[in-house]
């Protein structure tokens, strides 16, 4: 929204972007879990917690998009519009799949920033990986090994969707 | 075929075009010199509205150009552009480069437009280059890619703006020789370069634009080859009396070619 031409548009996910970039994360969940009831907005603890997570990070990846698109030069868009493509169709056929290559790592890194800040959900009570951890620590008292048990099961996710991402940038990528 | 009647454009405080007019008749070849900074790209992508003027009156075929949304876009799609950088689309082949607006504009069937793109690319001379991406080609070779992308919309005419100047001089050769053919074919064109040879030979009309202004126009043979006219109606930039039009192309830049070493 924020490449759009459209002011209104660009505004709107320019305040999307500052607002959620600029209060951590924790911040937001704590808000989210306790004052959204006080409104009268009852959602369970998980759905509520998935709900902001994924806005939160979607503030990054737009921006990562964004980025992407600047980097696809105004001879592209350009050349798609002189040739009798509307503005929409250039977008989508010939600037967004060449911005999205380019940020194919960026967004790889934030879906595994995305994963880790599911641990932050331990803080507002969700059972995730952190706090079933956290559990069974209670119930064997082997802190340790529990703890590096959970690390190494995040970093075996982590893991994975770096390859993914790796394995889509190879695949993309442009020669300039 | 094209008619630009008082165009002006400005870009901030700085006046990029100042009352243009120009016409361009069918099959006719124009050529638009000029100093760097004269105004030619601003007016070769006002006549496609890749620029917006800030006023005057372009009609393309008769009718007024419209100002957007899909009038516009199929105006778009019957003018072809040639930019100095080529502009191929980076991430799909020198055939789905030709093919796409030909699908997506026109509704040409995949087959057919393929059929077409093909028949394009031997005529640019680059057949045997369909299935590789626009970076594995020479700058020649992924301009004459990109003027028969354009010409895959089977366009009334072609607006070229400096289309050889990102060319090694060794390339420059292949580049105008489409160029010429396409003159021949009779397709309506406006170019705007700094090949004097060209002008020289395909050129039907030349156009001298200097300060966003259009100073001369003429044959090229008129344009080349004998002084300019003083006297009240002709505002000579810089001129005196004395200096002919070859003096002013030199000192505009556009003298002898280059001197590569
Ligand atoms: N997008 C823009 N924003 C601001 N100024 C611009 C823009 N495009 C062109 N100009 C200015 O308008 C004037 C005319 O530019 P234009 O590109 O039309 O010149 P030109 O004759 O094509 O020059 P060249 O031979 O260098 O390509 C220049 O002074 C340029 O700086
Ligand atoms: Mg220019």
């Amino acid at each position: 929204m924020r490449v759009s031409p459209v002011r209104v548009l660009r505004a709107a996910g320019m305040a999307y972007v500052e607002v959620l970039q600029n209060i951590p994360l924790l911040v937001w969940l704590v808000i989210a879990v306790f004052g959204l009831p006080e409104i009268g907005v009852i959602a369970g603890l998980f759905t509520t917690s998935v709900v902001v997570i994924a806005l939160y990070q979607g503030a990054y990846m737009a921006e990562a998009v964004r980025s992407g698109i600047n980097a696809v030069p105004a001879g592209q868009g350009e050349a798609a519009r002189a040739l009798g493509l509307s503005f929409v169709q250039s977008l989508r056929l010939v600037v967004l799949p060449q911005a999205l290559r380019t940020v194919v790592q960026p967004l790889g890194n934030i879906a595994i920033m995305t994963l880790m800040n599911t641990a932050l959900a331990a803080a507002v009570g969700v059972v995730e990986l952190t706090a079933a951890a956290n559990r069974v620590n209670l119930a064997e008292a082997q802190p340790i090994w529990i703890f590096v048990t959970a690390g190494l099961a995040y970093m075996a996710l982590s893991g994975v969707l770096g390859l993914a991402s790796g394995a889509l940038e190879r695949k993309w990528a442009i020669l300039r | 075929m094209i008619e630009v009647r008082s165009l002006h454009k400005r870009f901030g405080d700085h006046t990029a075009l100042k009352d243009v007019d120009l016409d361009v008749a069918r099959g006719e070849v124009v050529v638009v010199i000029g100093p760097s900074g004269s105004g030619k790209s601003t007016l070769c992508r006002c006549l496609n509205r890749l620029e917006t003027p800030d006023s005057g009156v372009i009609r393309f075929d008769g009718a007024d150009l419209p100002a957007e949304g899909r009038a516009l876009a199929r105006l778009r799609a019957d003018v072809g552009m040639v930019f100095q950088s080529f502009n191929l689309f980076q991430h799909k082949t020198v055939l789905e480069n030709l093919t796409l607006a030909p699908t997506r504009v026109r509704g040409t069937s995949r087959a057919e437009a393929e059929r077409n793109a093909r028949e394009l690319l031997d005529r640019v001379g680059i057949g045997e280059q369909a299935d590789k991406l626009p970076a594995q080609l020479s700058g020649g070779q992924q301009q004459r890619a990109a003027i028969a992308r354009a010409l895959a919309m089977r366009p009334k005419a072609m607006l070229f703006d400096e289309p050889t100047s990102a060319l090694d001089p060794e390339m420059v050769g292949e580049v105008l020789d489409v160029m010429t053919g396409l003159a021949r074919d009779g397709m309506t064109m406006v170019v705007v370069t700094h090949e004097m040879g060209f002008a020289r030979q395909v050129a039907d009309r030349v156009v001298f634009m200097a300060d966003g202004e259009v100073v001369e126009t003429g044959e090229p043979s008129a344009f080349f080859d004998s002084p300019p006219r003083t006297g009240p109606g002709t505002s000579w930039p810089r001129s005196s009396a004395t200096s002919g039009t070859a003096v002013i192309l030199r000192r505009a830049g556009h003298g002898a070619p280059p001197e590569k070493g």
